[in-house]
């Protein structure tokens, strides 16, 4: 079922978040705005399916850790966070950096925080692949004498 | 029998203070850190989340410090914490087709579409002691990090099964969405499912599910496996969040996947096609995903129509209810542990065995 643009667009700005190095989320956002917590930043796990074959019938892998928190801001509007690990304040500041992304304050947010943690992931995923693609095989064939 | 079973507690106490000085070691030399362990000994902390079945490399890290290195141990501590959280849910499956590839081979054909990707593979190295490693002082940096080639690698590669499925040469994955059994929820049924079995396969044992695997190459419950393509990489990981009402990347985690080519006869529906085994398993662990497909395969002999001759790789029984190391552990060690009062008992039966014996053949003398 396709989403709404404004939900593909949410979907997006969440999971950048949630990739994001809890780290260099904090130095790119530092202050958080006063907001009320509906839901404290709590630690559990997600049960990871796969697919038997690539592509068959789901089944569990196995868990990883995940920590997810839901507040409002002052002005209304509601956040949530669901980020990979045991980082509560990056979920908090994850849940937040979602609830100003639907605010007007969304252009200065989305070039200060959003531009550079995606372009520092294309970054780090373009060197990873280059590494990849320099260990590629080239093969060569050689002729052999009832093929001339 | 009045048996004590007090007392032990100071004796306790003084082997767990010399436990943590023996992990501490030689005061002289620096304490390991857990983010060294975790960036440095990432195979061994690859195999304690696929095991400990808990993606977190901190705490498989730290698991592992707090273990002394013993990995079976750090596994147990894995789970012993897992079973502290609280669990959101299920991620919508992983798609291996969209993973970020760092290595990707196949067994089976040359040319595939994508090349043939090594990866920081231990293949083609000559396993000889490096005595630089051991000298004080960093490795120089690769010459894939001085040299860059120009070439960037498609962002999608596809599965090399897809060219066999195109002319039905291989049997195809019957997809669902069907919510799959959890051991980790409900008590292990048997016969299981297939899914089941993987579950309980990518949580096994790596030395016990490897044994299994070979004792099929050499003729129990023989399979003709080839490895149709193995990949490395990384692989977002979606959930459906319900507050919302749509899916979200809630983070990525590096996965080894095996397909494997397997020879089947047909059957009198099915004309002769080639038949699938597959390993998923966190972290780079290829040894385990081979291994894993290769279990697989020979566990679904009863749905693919074959004989059971009886090989272990065969019987769902043996090798699922003894492929986890945790369980086999704790029963195997716990026979350490004081049976003061059952032993007691088998002490009196022998003494009583022994006299009645003893007395017949003097009776009969």
């Amino acid at each position: 079922m396709p989403h709404p643009p404004e939900t593909t667009a949410r979907a997006a700005w969440m999971g950048q978040l949630a990739r994001a190095k809890p780290d260099r989320l904090r130095a790119l956002f530092p202050d958080l705005p006063p907001h009320e917590v509906l839901r404290p930043a709590e630690i559990g796990t997600v049960m990871v399916q796969g697919r038997a074959g690539g592509t068959g019938a789901p089944f569990n892998l196995g868990e990883m850790t995940v920590t997810r928190c839901a507040l409002r801001l002052t002005t209304g509007e509601l956040g949530y966070g669901h980020v990979q690990g045991r980082d509560k304040d990056h979920a908090t500041r994850a849940a937040i950096l979602d609830a100003l992304l639907q605010t007007d304050q969304f252009s200065a947010l989305q070039a200060a925080v959003l531009a550079p943690l995606a372009a520092e992931e294309a970054a780090a995923r373009a060197t990873r692949a280059a590494r990849a693609a320099a260990t590629k095989v080239e093969f060569f064939t050689l002729v052999r004498g009832e093929d001339q | 029998m009045y048996v004590a079973v007090k007392g032990g507690e100071r004796a306790i106490d003084a082997a767990h203070a010399w436990l943590a000085e023996e992990r501490r070691g030689d005061r002289g030399l620096a304490a390991l850190s857990v983010a060294q362990i975790r960036a440095q000994l990432t195979l061994a902390v690859n195999r304690v989340m696929a095991e400990g079945s808990l993606y977190d490399p901190d705490l498989a890290a730290l698991a592992i410090k707090q273990a002394r290195g013993d990995l079976i141990e750090a596994v147990f501590l894995i789970r012993a914490y897992r079973t502290t959280l609280p669990r959101f849910g299920a991620s919508i499956p992983v798609d291996t087709a969209r993973m970020a590839v760092i290595r990707r081979v196949s067994a089976t054909f040359k040319d595939l579409p994508g090349g043939q990707i090594l990866g920081p593979t231990f293949d083609y190295t000559h396993r000889l002691l490096n005595f630089a490693l051991m000298a004080e002082g960093d490795s120089p940096l690769g010459q894939a990090e001085q040299e860059r080639p120009s070439q960037t690698p498609p962002a999608h590669i596809p599965h090399v099964m897809e060219f066999l499925n195109r002319d039905d040469l291989i049997e195809t994955e019957a997809s669902s969405d069907a919510s799959p059994p959890d051991l980790t929820r409900a008590p292990m049924e048997l016969p299981a499912t297939r899914a089941l079995r993987l579950q309980a396969l990518a949580r096994a044992d790596e030395g016990f599910v490897l044994s299994i695997a070979y004792s099929t190459q050499r003729g129990y419950g023989r399979t003709h496996a080839f490895v149709g393509e193995l990949r490395i990489g990384m692989v977002a990981v979606q959930m459906h969040i319900p507050e919302l009402g749509f899916a979200i990347d809630i983070g990525e985690v590096e996965l080894t996947e095996c397909e494997t080519v397997n020879q089947f006869q047909g059957s009198k529906t099915i004309p002769p096609q080639f038949t699938r085994g597959y390993g998923l398993v966190f972290g780079q662990s290829e040894r385990k995903a081979i291994s894993m497909s290769l279990c697989d395969r020979a566990l679904r002999w009863r749905e693919l129509g074959e004989d059971n001759i009886g090989a272990p790789a065969q019987d769902e029984e043996f090798v699922l209810m003894h492929a986890d190391n945790v369980q086999a552990t704790g029963f195997l060690e716990h026979i350490k542990l004081p049976h003061y009062v059952d032993f007691q008992s088998e002490l009196e039966l022998i003494r009583r065995l022994r006299s009645e014996a003893i007395a017949a053949r003097e009776a009969a003398e």
